[in-house]
């Protein structure tokens, strides 16, 4: 448990060339700082998908607006969805998972450093590629440069008879080289955490969130498998004349539907499962409280892991599937809504009888859990499928998933950023900045999302860049407009805040938050070697029995 | 000190609690202040969007008795348990309870038992009804970005605005919808009368409505379908037994012509225009557009984008994308003279 540094200490980076630690940068395999470079990246990607997202909002604003053509408007919305998804929320949760992990469970880097680095500079690539496009590629008939085929990309319209350009390989290309980055880091992740803990820390022992990231690392394996085998098919249909979703040719438009969706779904939670991690770290801090039934939350996770790869057509419930189809798969995703249910619980029941401390990282906690109740019931929701044939493909579905991942998923990586800040930095962010940002943003999301729904409810498809008057829609697309320019002045606080404090924030010292975890027992920010001398754990939270050795954690039977 | 940290506090989470409401509000007036022009769910005028919207208040009860319950929950573990100071000893450290976690697993069991029972019945009442004798076919087409519609049994064939009659409880005419597609993935959604199902290419969906009411159903593709996705509109006119008899009589009839529109149909024929479109009686046979034959018996143009007038018809020969950008339909570039005279034609197919 020593915080000491050793006297391993090489070089001496501030008096180096800026040169020579940016060409650090580029080559490093350290986990802490592949971790910031997955983290900045997403941000990078965050204001880009953002902006697209204002586009569409000032074009909705009223309706048959003029703001953007229907070509560009289709572009936006297929590069926010495919942006936001593989190039904000997957990299900058797995950059907390490969910052956080060695450092929580004892060990001083990742099981392959170097596939670390492979795995980051393929997804980096991989959206550079996406992003190229825009310079290189042309799509539908006329349409131009960026993909414009929406992000699930449905056949046939991805076929070369409706989009005879190159920008539809733009984004299978891109999807598929960062698809294999993301088999790399979580093929890293396993590794690690089965291999890697230090001494004394069984699996039981492990923090929640090594858990969580291991059964996300499975999951992974098991997704992006299938995407990648349908962007390779859909490569041949389009440049070796295979058929595979060629409906003129005998082809079938709905594969290509369950291929995206068996990726897609339990895509879902390879996001929401490292979220939870984050509440499942941070909520026990700020309560004074353990994480309430421990092997329980494993346990539910496990059970969301398995269930969520049993619910895919639930995205197709419109697409003329067998009663028998509809039905099997309502009852799946209902009862995935069981073990979610339960993890809510438990972050009350941590919260219950502790003694709750309001700092950013847990009212956006907070935030989430609220939020992330409301999602999982309109989930429930879509999930009756008949419900369903009137809410899909509406706004209704946009909000939805909307609060699941802005509400429930960004909510919380803007907790985990206030959380790991003085621990990444070494230095202190502005709580009332962070206060700012979080009520703004609070404010932006529940005017945006919430009337959101409202539209859908009233027949308003998804995908339009345009509307008629009077079917009472414009009065709600005005108000969730107007909640976007929240958002972004939360986001903005968000981004001075950092940039702000990571130069000029008071010292954090090792362990800002009086919390448990080993990665507060080492320096901020941590020495490349991360810990001086292997830890060993006798319990789940090492830093209470060090700091009450009256009352460690180990004498109970957990 | 103490105090004023408190009451801090207590306004944010009072904040909190005055979102939601604030929408629920928002929704209710919204639903109730609510014209017939407007596609909404909750107001069904068919069998099919009726059982969903009975089976949408149950699941709108249960899921909003549990974010109350959840709800107050949360608010009250934030009110009732925030910490006015760091210091002093930490709470008591409470690591779980079997008992507490056998509860909150097996009541959302069977919470969800319930809404699975009603929701399957719904799918098998809606999705395996049987087609009683005096149901009407129709079989709908989805193409870029425009609707054909196909009675094969009573030999008509018109586009973008079905026409269905009203199908009475006591003697059901309901209409059976065979959704194909030409090109690339659409959806039907109308939603006051059912629920959407998809036209997807190589592929045969189907679906019912019985509407309960006459008068002018709007709906819209739901499905993206391509650059005008967002004008593909749709637009079904539930007619009284008698209007509907006398509308396929009238469709069924070939295309009556003036001799005052000869030089208008002697552009239309000898023109791109028979490439894609059918007037029938004519030599015009195309199938890639919509069906001319009765034109003007139908109240819009470009699958709903624009009120059918001999403006907006001009228009629409000349610059289509002026209406809707990324039409299929090319710009015919006619002189005035011309134009003139063909759209005198058009409006002699009614």
């Amino acid at each position: 448990m020593a915080s000491d540094s050793i006297a391993l200490n090489l070089v001496d980076h501030g008096a180096r060339p800026i040169g020579d630690r940016l060409h650090d940068w580029i080559v490093t395999v350290d986990h802490k700082k592949l971790g910031i470079l997955y983290i900045l990246y997403g941000l990078i990607f965050l204001v880009i998908g953002g902006i697209e997202a204002l586009i569409m909002r000032i074009q909705l604003i009223v309706p048959h607006n003029h703001f953007v053509s229907p070509e560009v408007f289709n572009r936006m919305f297929t590069m926010h969805g495919t942006t936001m998804i593989f190039f904000v929320a997957m990299p900058i949760l797995f950059g907390f998972g490969t910052y956080l992990i060695p450092l929580m469970i004892g060990t001083r880097d990742m099981a392959f450093p170097r596939l670390n680095a492979f795995s980051f500079w393929l997804t980096a690539f991989g959206g550079l590629l996406l992003y190229y496009s825009f310079i290189g590629g042309s799509g539908l008939y006329g349409a131009g440069e960026a993909p414009d085929v929406g992000w699930f990309a449905y056949a046939p319209l991805t076929a070369r008879a409706f989009s005879p350009g190159h920008s539809t390989d733009f984004w299978t290309l891109g999807l598929l080289v960062s698809g294999f980055g993301s088999i790399g880091t979580a093929v890293n992740f396993i590794t690690t955490i089965l291999c890697m803990r230090c001494p004394g820390m069984t699996l039981g022992k492990m923090p929640l969130l090594a858990w969580l990231n291991l059964i996300m690392g499975g999951m992974v394996i098991l997704a992006i498998s299938p995407l990648t085998a349908a962007q390779t098919m859909l490569s041949i249909d389009r440049y070796l004349g295979g058929h595979f979703f060629d409906a003129q040719a005998g082809g079938s438009a709905v594969l290509w539907m369950h291929f995206f969706w068996i990726f897609g779904h339990p895509e879902v939670y390879i996001l929401v499962v490292p979220a939870f991690a984050f509440a499942s770290e941070i909520i026990p801090v700020f309560s004074r409280k353990p994480i309430f039934g421990y092997p329980v939350m494993v346990g539910a996770t496990v059970g969301i892991g398995f269930i969520s790869f049993s619910v895919w057509a639930h995205h197709m419930f419109t697409v003329g599937m067998s009663s028998y189809g509809n039905t099997f798969f309502t009852v799946t995703t209902m009862a995935i809504a069981v073990p979610t249910g339960i993890k809510i619980f438990n972050w009350v029941g941590t919260m219950w009888g502790g003694k709750l401390q309001l700092k950013a990282p847990m009212l956006f906690c907070i935030g989430f859990l609220f939020q992330f109740l409301i999602a999982g019931l309109t989930g429930i929701m879509l999930g009756a499928s008949p419900f369903d044939w009137q809410l899909s493909n509406s706004y209704f579905v946009v909000a939805h998933f909307h609060y699941v991942i802005v509400g429930g998923i960004l909510f919380t990586i803007f907790a985990a950023f206030y959380y790991w800040f003085p621990k990444m930095s070494g230095r202190m962010y502005s709580e009332t900045l962070a206060k700012w940002h979080f009520w703004l943003f609070l404010i932006g999301f529940h005017l945006t999302f919430d009337f959101m729904h409202i539209p859908g409810m009233l027949g308003m498809p998804r995908r339009i860049y345009t509307y008629e008057p009077g079917r009472g829609w414009e009065i709600w697309n005005l108000i969730v407009t107007i909640g976007m320019f929240f958002q972004i002045a939360g986001v903005i606080a968000f981004a001075f805040n950092l940039l702000w404090s990571a130069f000029k924030g008071a010292p954090a010292g090792n362990d800002p938050w009086d919390a448990w975890t080993l990665e507060w027992s080492t320096t901020s920010p941590p020495q490349e070697y991360d810990f001086a001398k292997v830890p060993v754990v006798r319990s789940r939270r090492p830093l209470w029995d060090l700091k009450h050795p009256e009352d460690p954690d180990w004498k109970y039977d957990q | 000190m103490k105090k004023s940290y408190r009451g801090k506090i207590t306004g944010p989470v009072a904040g909190i609690f005055a979102l939601p409401a604030a929408v629920l509000i928002a929704a209710s007036t919204c639903l109730a202040s609510i014209g017939p022009a407007i596609p909404n769910i909750f107001k069904p005028e068919s069998t099919p969007a009726d059982s969903i919207y009975r089976l949408s208040l149950l699941v709108l009860s249960v899921t909003g008795a549990i974010f109350v319950i959840v709800f107050s929950l949360i608010a009250y573990a934030v009110v009732k348990f925030r910490g006015r100071s760091a210091d002093g000893p930490e709470p008591p450290q409470v690591y779980g309870s079997n008992q507490i976690e056998t509860a909150w697993t097996v009541i959302p069991i069977l919470t969800v038992l319930i809404l699975f029972t009603a929701t399957a019945r719904v799918i098998h009442a809606i999705q395996d009804a049987r087609k009683p004798a005096g149901a009407i076919e129709v079989t709908a087409i989805g193409h870029q970005f425009w609707w054909e519609f196909r009675y094969p049994a009573l030999g008509v064939v018109t586009a973008n605005e079905l026409h269905v009659p009203v199908s009475d409880p006591a003697h059901p005419s309901p209409t059976f919808l065979t959704l194909m597609s030409a090109d690339t993935d659409h959806s039907f959604w109308v939603p006051r009368l059912a629920g959407k199902t998809d036209l997807i290419p190589n592929r045969i969906n189907k679906m019912w409505i019985d509407p309960h009411e006459v008068g002018v159903y709007v709906g819209q593709c739901a499905q993206y379908c391509g650059l005008q996705h967002a004008k593909m509109l749709l637009r079904v006119y539930v007619d009284s037994p008698e209007q509907f008899a006398q509308w396929i009589q009238q469709e069924k009839m070939p295309a009556q012509t003036t001799d005052a529109a000869n030089e208008g149909r002697r552009i239309f024929e000898t023109t791109a225009c028979i490439n894609c479109h059918t007037v029938s009686g004519t030599v015009a046979d195309g199938r890639f557009g919509p069906d001319l034959t009765h034109l003007m018996s139908r109240e819009t143009i470009a699958s709903g984008a624009a009120p059918n007038t001999p403006e907006n018809l001009k228009t629409w020969i000349q610059d289509p994308d002026a209406i809707k950008p990324g039409s299929l339909m090319p710009a015919m570039k006619l002189t005035d003279h011309d134009l003139d005279a063909l759209t005198a034609y058009l409006e002699t197919l009614r």
